[in-house]
């Protein structure tokens, strides 16, 4: 059921960003060129996107477990930080040279556009580099615990 | 500033806005968690967690979303003006940022704007004011 809904809430999510225009990276730098002939229309999708989902997130944060009985996961970070920031201009970046971002280059692969599919592909990278990353620097941590702990003398087990 | 009036489509928008933030309160209500698409693709690469069924499943649904909506009507073909060399550059830039900063224009855009999420907050107004320098720095000063 759940592998249903989901697949269910990725369709109308699609059918949304092609109803909006969203699909299309031209409209997208339509809005993101401020300092040319502007399109606001993005700034709508959200409006509509925000109203219909700020009502959910009213009734979730009252549950525990979804109306599936599943567990309610809500993030917890709070943190505005340097990985938030930085990651975001990055993202903007990118955003900004093609016009697409992950839900509309994936509805784009769709629609049969070879772009897309390489803009996705390059996305997939990306994210693998940073797993990568992200795998290395907690190599590096266990292996500077575990250094200290035996500098002490006495290995640490709750490192393994 | 000059608004584009005959691009503008305030109507589809909010309408195309409501079904996104449909498919948000289903997938919230039903499955317990956030529609960020950054974080359920980049959530494949890794391989330990085994919950890899329902994120096919949603990209699954977004990739056919093209084809459902073309049994209705047309869909007006996407215009993609980038070349491939800038693509595989955006894609990197895309893939990257939006891990570090842990979601996308879904994630902290749609969902952590609906929750009043100061992080999302924060972030939506750093990707969205880098889009837009980006955007005038390739358009108006270095006319690419």
């Amino acid at each position: 059921m759940a592998f249903f809904t989901s697949f269910l809430a990725g369709l109308v999510f699609g059918l949304g960003l092609i109803v909006s225009g969203m699909a299309n990276p031209a409209k997208v730098l339509g809005f993101l060129d401020l300092g040319g002939r502007w399109d606001p229309s993005l700034a709508f999708v959200m409006a509509g996107a925000i109203a219909v989902g700020a009502v959910a997130f009213a009734v979730a944060r009252r549950r525990t477990q979804s109306l599936l009985g599943a567990a309610m996961r809500l993030p917890s970070l709070q943190s505005i930080d340097r990985r938030l920031v930085i990651g975001s201009v990055v993202f903007g970046i990118g955003w900004g040279i093609a016009g697409f971002c992950p839900g509309p280059a994936l509805v784009a692969v769709g629609m049969g556009q070879a772009k897309a599919l390489v803009f996705v592909i390059a996305m997939l990278a990306g994210m693998g580099v940073f797993e990568w990353l992200e795998g290395r620097k907690e190599a590096k941590h266990e292996r500077e615990n575990r250094s200290k702990a035996s500098h002490r003398g006495r290995p640490s087990r709750r490192a393994h | 500033m000059t608004i584009d009036w005959p691009s503008f489509t305030p109507w589809t928008a909010l309408a195309g806005g409501v079904l996104v933030g449909t498919a948000t309160a289903m997938f919230l209500l039903l499955n317990g968690r956030i529609a960020g698409i950054s974080g359920i693709v980049g959530g494949l690469l890794r391989l330990a967690t085994g919950d890899v069924a329902w994120r096919v499943a949603f990209i699954a649904g977004l990739v056919v979303a093209p084809m459902v909506y073309a049994l209705y009507t047309d869909w007006p073909r996407p215009q993609i003006e980038a070349g491939y060399g800038t693509l595989v550059l955006a894609g990197l830039l895309v893939g990257v940022g939006t891990r570090y900063a842990a979601g996308c224009t879904s994630g902290h855009g749609v969902c952590g704007l609906s929750r009043l999420s100061p992080r999302s907050l924060a972030a939506t107004a750093v990707f969205m004011g880098a889009g837009f320098l980006t955007v005038f720095l390739m358009r108006h000063l270095l006319s690419f």
